[in-house]
């Protein structure tokens, strides 16, 4: 099999302009930001987060605390993730009761990613509310999720794949989307 | 990087990069024993079957525990109520369990090399809860987890380990791990609880050395591993409780000879008054309840590992298996006859 890449979906300028509108979104429409934190859904979510934190941080002084989430425990398809699965902590040095929690992620497909992170959360404690927010959605759900902010819809066919690439992980910013191809 | 083992029989064919992933794989697990909701769902319809063939508490309970925040079912069988007293083999009964189709078997035996012996006629992963005076695998992780916690590291630590020697299967997976990180290791008691073969049961280069005065062997610990003193061995030739509190009981007096911030470990059941003073084991530098909780994440860590990538039902577990020559081999240096019932 071959990848191929089909597309820049999105440039570095572009990510950042995406990430900074996102930024404003959430706090827009969270109204107050008292209780409002993101959690990062590792990997990528990870630094997405991250940088939305800064962008509100610019937006009249807004720090709002951010939390990791690594959701391998949580996931139904373990036996299919080949051959092991390697774990990472979570890390959410902040009580979830009561709170505003905006799940950040990479790429919205299947949602099962997103099924998974709300169990874990909910192993912490009652939050009031969960948002979700991704840098792209792709469609193609198999589970009842939607996303509250959405940086960017794509259609794809199913054999094509999103990568998003940051430079925090993967020392290039961009978006693409590339093909399986049968050889 | 990938596990390469099946099952976890022992320590020392493990490399310290295979250990410090182990290590690093239980610390999720050590997040969530902090969650108010510690249950998760992750091996939901998984059994794991827990076949004590010597008695245990905490380390059944620990196991058990384990598995029930994964979201595994466990079977329990206990020698003292089961078939083995009716005079079964150990194959026919482990046999037995594994044809009510559980996903990993734990199993504790009081001979050296059961656990290696049961590994090879089953299809599921085995994990070594002590076999005999081999090794307790899961111990000495969770040992170490619990030095790297408080010390922020397990390289080249004076390690002290103190007491019955001889039956310990505790202090020879401690060894067999902390010796792949360059510790330095002092192994002191009554000279017949201190055999010079353990002086090679390590990796050529690590160094162990023999000493039989207390106070000699605390200088510059860094850790100091207690064991417990077993009173139900004690036949002869052997030391009274009197003479072994005179000689060899840890109290505070004596552990200031111990570098100021040394760490005292001990596996547990503690004998207070006789192998520790409760002044020590309640002490600022005791980690007894750190290693019962570390115990647990430790185990959720294996169960985990193992049963995650056990090939699923209706396919070849060879193809897994084989991939690496049996790890097993060497193990069994110094305990090769040694059938004798085992310490911890």
């Amino acid at each position: 099999m071959r990848i191929v890449e089909k597309a820049q979906l999105m440039s570095a300028p572009e990510i950042d302009r995406t990430l900074q509108r996102l930024a404003h979104q959430i706090v827009e429409k969270s109204g107050g930001t008292k209780h409002l934190a993101l959690i990062g859904v590792r990997r990528r979510g990870v630094p997405l987060a991250q940088r939305i934190a800064q962008a509100m941080r610019g937006i009249d002084g807004v720090d709002v605390p951010v939390g990791t989430l690594d959701i391998t425990l949580y996931r139904d398809d373990l036996s299919k993730v080949a051959p092991q699965a390697v774990l990472q902590s979570s890390d959410i040095a902040f009580g979830v009761d009561g709170m505003d929690l905006v799940l950040v992620d990479d790429v919205l497909y299947t949602g099962r990613t997103i099924r998974a992170a709300m169990n874990g959360l909910f192993d912490l404690g009652r939050p009031q509310r969960v948002s979700l927010c991704v840098l792209i959605d792709r469609g193609h759900r198999e589970m009842p999720i939607e996303a509250q902010f959405v940086g960017r819809t794509v259609q794809t066919s199913d054999t094509e794949i999103i990568e998003v690439r940051l430079r925090e992980i993967d020392n290039e910013e961009r978006v693409v989307l590339v093909d399986r191809q049968e050889p | 990087m990938t596990f390469r083992f099946r099952d976890l029989l022992a320590l020392e064919p493990l490399s310290a990069d295979e250990l410090t992933f182990l290590l690093d794989q239980s610390r999720p697990f050590q997040t969530i024993q902090r969650n108010p909701l510690k249950k998760l769902a992750t091996l939901r319809g998984k059994t794991v079957a827990l076949a004590f063939f010597e008695n245990s508490t905490r380390t059944r309970i620990s196991f058990g525990t384990a598995a029930s925040r994964l979201g595994a079912d466990t079977m329990n069988l206990q020698a003292e109520s089961s078939s083995v007293k009716k005079g079964e083999s150990l194959l026919d009964t482990v046999q037995t369990l594994d044809a009510m189709k559980p996903d990993c078997l734990v199993m504790r035996h009081a001979s050296s090399g059961a656990a290696d012996f049961v590994a090879r006629h089953l299809d599921i992963p085995v994990i070594n809860a002590g076999d005999g005076t081999h090794e307790h695998p899961s111990q000495g992780l969770l040992d170490a987890l619990t030095i790297r916690d408080r010390l922020g590291k397990i390289d080249n630590l004076n390690v002290t380990i103190l007491g019955d020697l001889q039956h310990s299967r505790v202090a020879r997976s401690n060894i067999h791990l902390l010796g792949k990180f360059g510790c330095r290791f002092t192994l002191c008691g009554p000279a017949m609880w201190v055999p010079r073969e353990l002086e090679k049961i390590a990796a050529p280069g690590v160094s162990i050395r023999r000493v039989f005065k207390l106070e000699e062997a605390l200088d510059d610990a860094d850790v100091v591993l207690v064991l417990r003193v077993q009173t139900e061995r004690m036949h002869e030739p052997s030391i009274s409780n009197e003479d072994y509190v005179l000689g060899y009981q840890l109290n505070a007096e004596r552990l200031r000879r111990a570098k100021p911030n040394a760490l005292v470990l001990h596996p547990g059941p503690m004998n207070r008054g006789s192998e520790i003073t409760p002044e020590v084991a309640d002490g600022p530098q005791s980690c007894v309840l750190e290693q019962v909780t570390n115990g647990i994440a430790v185990r959720m860590a294996l169960l985990f590992l193992l049963i995650s990538s056990a090939p699923e039902d209706g396919s070849d577990p060879q193809t897994v298996v084989k991939e690496e020559p049996p790890p097993q081999r060497n193990r069994r240096s110094t305990d090769k006859k040694d059938l004798s019932h085992a310490s911890d």
